[in-house]
């Protein structure tokens, strides 16, 4: 431990000049121009601007879903621009847990099934998966609701089971585009004291996208895009 | 397991979709089960065919008879252990659409040729001593409720009157390529007539039935037959019956040709229509797949999760479709039109072929959606709102 001392006080996301554009047409479509950013391990960032800022794009871009034009991106001192597709999809499946704003479950399968789906990709047994699975929705209070199907569930209930999706495998980092852009009051207030409690107590690193001031509130530090660039938040 | 679990869920997530899509696949897998046996019912008779069994008939055309007393020369051909008559005689059973074959046939030694036709000895005998006597297919006797000591009244067409029969016998088939719809009687009883009627027509024979002693030896035979009558008024020719029978088989070639493309066609129509089932649902699912892929999992597993849905969902209507086309069959095989067939039976080959069907089917249908979803960009599928 204390040999790595050192080590732990490196952000754990370190973004430098990252650029993205889309080409439509022929035309580039600059979205987001020269940003830089670290975020510490176990911070908890809240990722505001205007529609069209480029927020989403951002997070895209930290989660490994999506290849920036420009720059570098270091997560865990690991740059994942150099990935090819397929380690990028293991590497998200062992470090990034992802919270959407549509809960983006499988309507298919119960909310038991869907927190297991991320499990599928690990080497655990059934029991294993089961223990776990059971743990983390006990977690997120839906105990009594695993039998229950995604439309059998409220909005807000929908969120947790896809909490309980991110975290089951217990990445290093939670990506939360609008989490409550869905929900009504109260059900966005019990998803942003979960994700609260992540962090605080699980020491979840937690990177959010929102609209909202009062979810904004829940994190530790606000960063505000604008047209693409980084305006310094408050800390 | 999950992943099974996985497919099997979507596919019964559209019900109205899935349900239409795979009412298709029956149908289709049925009509093409039928065309498949009509096929193989046309070449049914060829296949019953003994391989030692020639037939020697005109050269010129099956029109064309030949005199009687070939017969005596043919036998003296080295190879030949038999020759046997038979004559067709074209009539008309009460109305032209109660089709059946007649034949006028040498009743001392013409079954003795055809052991495939199962007689109990008395029968026989009974139609040995009886010169109007019949023998007739069981499937003929069926049909017509015939029983042993009816009298049958026939019009000739070729041979002008009615002519007036006795069942005095009903043969069996060895096995189901056996042909039991023919209608056998004495060619002396044809002849005797002709020869008082119109004696210039007396003494001709439409084919000889030559038994080899050695089916390895038909090619001499046939050689040494023909060379007989070379340069005669009639020149014969001498072929295995196989290829007799196929000779038939030819002159309607196209109909079945024509039958066989139908049946691939339905194919391909099918194909089109489980296509655009998967082309809907992959499409719709397109934020799902994104989901996926987020998660972590392959461009693979997303591609075999399509593939997994339109192959189960070909499997379960081919299935259903396989079993269908048996009692359809069987219904088909005893209606009028069925029964002109000597036997109508869904054959192994065509199970396969329809097995085959379910997989190409649902490979071909599934391709291009699961090759676009399992390459489907994160970002822009997220986006995708079903
Ligand atoms: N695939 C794409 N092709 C072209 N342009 C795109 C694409 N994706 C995003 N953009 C553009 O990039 C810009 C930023 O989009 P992004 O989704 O990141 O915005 P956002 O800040 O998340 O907005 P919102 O708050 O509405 O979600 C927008 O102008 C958008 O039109
Ligand atoms: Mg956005």
């Amino acid at each position: 431990m204390s040999a790595t001392a050192g080590k732990t006080e490196k952000p754990l996301v370190e973004i430098l000049h990252l650029v993205k554009s889309y080409t439509r047409g022929d035309q580039d479509v600059p979205v987001l121009q020269d940003i830089s950013l670290n975020v510490a391990r176990g911070d908890f960032i809240a990722l505001m601007g205007p529609s069209g800022s480029g927020k989403s794009t951002l997070l895209n871009l930290i989660a490994g879903i999506d290849k920036p034009t420009g720059g570098t991106l270091l997560i865990d001192g690991e740059d994942i621009t150099q990935l090819s597709e397929g380690e990028l999809a293991d590497w998200r499946a062992s470090n990034i847990g992802f919270i959407f704003q549509f809960y983006n479950l499988m309507p298919v399968l119960n909310a038991f099934e869907n927190v297991e789906l991320p499990l599928l990709l690990t080497n655990l047994s059934k029991a294993e998966r089961r223990e776990r699975v059971e743990l983390t929705l006990s977690l997120v209070g839906l105990s009594d609701r695993m039998e229950h199907y995604p439309n059998e569930l409220s909005g807000g209930q929908q969120q947790r089971v896809a909490i309980a999706r991110a975290i089951v495998t217990d990445p290093t980092i939670l990506v939360c585009d609008e989490p409550t852009g869905d929900l009504d009051k109260q059900s966005a207030t019990d998803v942003l004291a979960m994700l609260k409690k992540l962090n605080s107590e699980m020491g979840k690193t937690i990177i959010m996208v929102t609209h909202d001031a009062h979810a904004a509130e829940a994190a530790k530090r606000m960063v505000h895009l604008e047209k693409g660039e980084l305006i310094d938040g408050d800390s | 397991m999950y992943f099974l679990k996985l497919v099997f869920k979507n596919i019964f997530r559209a019900k109205l979709r899935t349900a239409l899509t795979m009412i298709g696949l029956v149908i289709a897998i049925v009509a093409f089960g039928l065309l498949q046996t009509v096929v193989d019912a046309w070449y049914a008779g060829s296949n019953g065919a003994s391989a030692s069994r020639m037939v020697t008939r005109n050269a010129i055309s099956l029109v064309f008879s030949m005199p009687i007393y070939y017969r005596e020369r043919i036998k003296t051909v080295d190879g030949v252990k038999a020759v046997s008559i038979s004559n067709w005689f074209g009539g008309i059973y009460k109305e032209p659409q109660n089709f059946f074959a007649q034949f006028a046939v040498d009743h001392e030694n013409f079954f003795d040729l055809y052991p495939e036709f199962l007689i109990p000895p008395e029968q026989l005998l009974a139609f040995k001593r009886d010169r109007q006597g019949a023998m007739v297919g069981r499937k003929l006797a069926d049909q017509y409720g015939w029983k042993i000591g009816d009298t049958i009244p026939i019009r000739g067409t070729i041979y002008p009157g009615t002519w007036q029969f006795t069942v005095r016998g009903i043969y069996d088939g060895k096995d189901d390529t056996t042909v039991v719809r023919q209608f056998y009687f004495h060619y002396d009883y044809l002849n005797e007539e002709m020869k008082r009627k119109s004696p210039r027509r007396a003494d001709q024979v439409g084919i000889f039935i030559v038994d080899a002693s050695d089916a390895s030896r038909t090619a001499d035979i046939s050689r040494g037959v023909d060379a007989e009558f070379k340069n005669s008024l009639a020149e014969t020719l001498t072929e295995t019956e196989k290829a007799f029978q196929l000779g038939f088989v030819a002159q309607s070639e196209s109909i079945v040709v024509a039958i066989r493309i139908v049946s691939f066609v339905v194919i391909i129509i099918i194909m089109a229509v489980v296509a655009n089932t998967m082309a809907m649902t992959a499409r719709e699912r397109l934020s799902e797949y994104a989901t996926l892929k987020a998660l972590g999992f392959s461009p693979a597993f997303v591609a075999a999760l399509i593939f997994g849905e339109a192959l189960m969902m070909c499997s379960i209507g081919v299935g259903i479709g396989i079993l269908l086309t048996f009692p359809i069959a069987a219904g088909f095989a005893n209606s009028p039109a069925g029964v002109a067939f000597a036997a109508f039976k869904v054959s192994q080959t065509t199970i396969l072929l329809q097995l085959g069907c379910a997989l190409v089917v649902g490979v071909v249908a599934s391709l291009v959606p699961s090759v676009r979803s399992a390459n489907v960009k994160i970002v822009d599928g997220l986006r995708h709102i079903g």
